[in-house]
């Protein structure tokens, strides 16, 4: 008989997958149910004349979530509704697509050649401070359609934001790697290609994820200074920010509303699309 | 070799030229392990992007071979003590730069690099990023980096300083083995003492800043060396005693950095030694 015996003791997991869960969902309980207290407060506030006898200030002049989400679903059948996203999402891509073609090149081009940036960069610090909206007037005055002109402005919100982020990656280049790269005979051409452009990716792409938001907020308001078609053009016009304009002056309120949470939305997508598209093309930036 | 003739370096001008090296010369020996040891700030990273050709010296100048040193290239490549490994390239991918950099034969290149990945253990690392390795597999794939080139001179500038105690130990001995299978003039700058003994056949001793050469101890151990019996050799241990002190003194003098509070300290010190 072995003197010695074999204790087996029970092994408890560290954390039993019912609390495991409860650590997931409890922060995403948590947000819904604020959400929808919100949302509940809402609904009371824009009500309270109603059933409370004296409407609460300030809220009780907001349209209720419940005449809100009614004015939406009329619209969600309503092409011209839809028209005004193709509108709006289109000059976002073609100013902001504009700004990246132009803003990339003119930034790495700062970083790599002095000559060009002690050129380049003080008429560019000169004219940033000058916000793009107020381009508008000139914008309109300069440039042969209304369509163009609105475009121009909305190039210009992303174009400074896009220069300024490259030129802060190019300022991050960690020289040590330029010096092994050399020394290992890496030309000119080599360097920049393999080591500089990836190295600047990160701030490119904050840059992007930052200027297009950017662009949404020049957009809307782009549209609704301009947007209300003064020109004859039939194209220009329209796009979410005259459509939320056009609702305050034709006074339907709630969709004063659905504008604005339609706005959020896309903007919303343009940014998740952004990070998606600069999360692929940074795979080394995961880490583990 | 490496050859450093009264070597210079001052950075600032005129009246605000602050001097790091001062009339420093000093022989690394073909096909053998020059170990500088001295005490931290002195310059010995300086003279490191010296000989790489990093920068040029103020006065003096550096032969590899015979050659005077006017730029970078690779008979020297140079690995320093935090990583320079390209992050947005697998560990392959940086391994096989400097040979496609130059245009060299890509199938050569890639069996190269499939022997140096099994030699460094990083095979099933390979298409791993910098950041997802450890810091042990980071030092080996700059190894494996530079070693693919196939450089006429090695330096390293404390490359093992970072990483944890036994990491380093197995680094070290890693790379005397290395070191061993392929004759290659090695340059190794560290403030350790034991690493030192360890390598070297060469030890330069640098003094404080502005740095010159202090002492030039020959190593004459027998190789292959281990680190525990090394602990125990007695010609070894009167080696690392002589370095030590020399070390020490040296270090003493960059701790005063040149205050009077710290001058009085030494002082003080070297009294009570001394009396004993």
């Amino acid at each position: 008989m072995p003197s010695e015996s074999i204790v087996v003791t029970k092994i408890h997991p560290a954390t039993s997958v019912r609390r495991q869960r409860l650590t997931f969902a409890r922060p995403r309980l948590r947000a819904l149910i604020s959400f929808v207290a919100l949302l509940a407060l809402w609904q009371a506030g824009s009500t309270s004349a109603a059933w409370s006898g004296h409407g609460w200030p300030i809220i009780s002049l907001v349209p209720a979530p419940s005449v809100v989400l009614t004015a939406w679903a009329a619209l969600l059948t309503n092409p011209g509704y839809w028209q005004s996203w193709g509108l709006s999402f289109t000059r976002v891509a073609l100013g902001f697509f504009a700004a990246v073609l132009v803003g990339v090149p003119f930034g790495l081009l700062l970083i790599i050649n002095r000559t060009w940036r002690s050129i380049a960069f003080p008429v560019f610090e000169l004219l940033r401070p000058i916000p793009p909206l107020a381009w508008v007037p000139a914008s309109i005055i300069f440039w042969p359609t209304q369509e163009l002109s609105i475009d121009f402005v909305i190039f210009l919100g992303a174009f400074y934001t896009i220069v300024l982020n490259t030129l802060g990656g190019g300022d991050e280049i960690d020289q040590r790697l330029i010096q092994a790269a050399r020394s290992m005979g890496g030309s000119r051409w080599n360097i920049f290609r393999r080591l500089i452009l990836p190295s600047v990716l990160p701030s490119i792409g904050t840059g992007m994820q930052v200027g297009i938001g950017i662009t949404w907020e020049v957009v809307v308001a782009a549209e609704m200074i301009s947007g209300g078609g003064s020109g004859g053009d039939s194209a220009s016009g329209g796009g979410l920010g005259f459509f939320l304009w056009s609702s305050y002056i034709g006074g339907s309120y709630p969709d004063i509303i659905v504008g604005m949470i339609s706005i959020g939305i896309a903007g919303y997508l343009s940014s998740a699309a952004m990070r998606f598209l600069v999360a692929r093309a940074t795979p080394w930036a995961r880490g583990h | 070799m490496i050859e450093a003739k009264s070597v210079s370096k001052s950075y600032g001008a005129g009246r605000f030229a602050k001097p790091v090296i001062a009339e420093c010369s000093f022989v690394a020996p073909r096909h053998k392990c020059t170990v500088i040891v001295g005490p931290s700030g002195a310059g010995k990273s300086t003279m490191i992007r010296l000989i790489a050709g990093f920068e040029k010296p103020s006065r003096g100048e550096i032969l590899t071979d015979g050659k005077a040193v006017t730029g970078p290239g690779r008979d020297r490549l140079v690995m320093f003590q935090e990583s320079a490994l390209f992050p947005w390239m697998t560990t392959e991918q940086n391994i096989v730069y400097g040979p496609l950099a130059r245009h060299e034969r890509k199938a050569d290149t890639v069996s190269r690099a499939k022997f140096l990945l099994e030699k460094t253990g990083l095979m099933a690392a390979k298409r791993r990023y910098p950041a997802q390795l450890s810091g042990g597999m980071q030092r080996r794939a700059e190894l494996a980096r530079a070693l693919i080139n196939d450089p006429e001179i090695m330096i390293l500038d404390e490359p093992f300083r970072g990483l944890d105690a036994m990491t380093k130990k197995l680094m070290l001995e890693y790379y005397v083995k290395l070191s061993e299978e392929t004759p290659r003039t090695n340059l190794f700058v560290t403030t350790d003492i034991d690493e030192a003994i360890l390598l070297a056949d060469r030890l330069i001793v640098m003094s404080a800043a502005p740095m010159r050469v202090r002492a030039v101890i020959d190593v004459d151990l027998p190789r292959p060396r281990e680190l525990q019996t090394l602990l125990r050799d007695d010609a070894a241990n009167a080696l690392k005693l002589e370095a030590l002190s020399l070390l020490h003194e040296e270090a003493m003098k960059a701790f005063a950095g040149g205050s009077r509070a710290a001058g009085d300290f030494i002082e003080a010190y070297r009294k009570r030694l001394a009396a004993v």
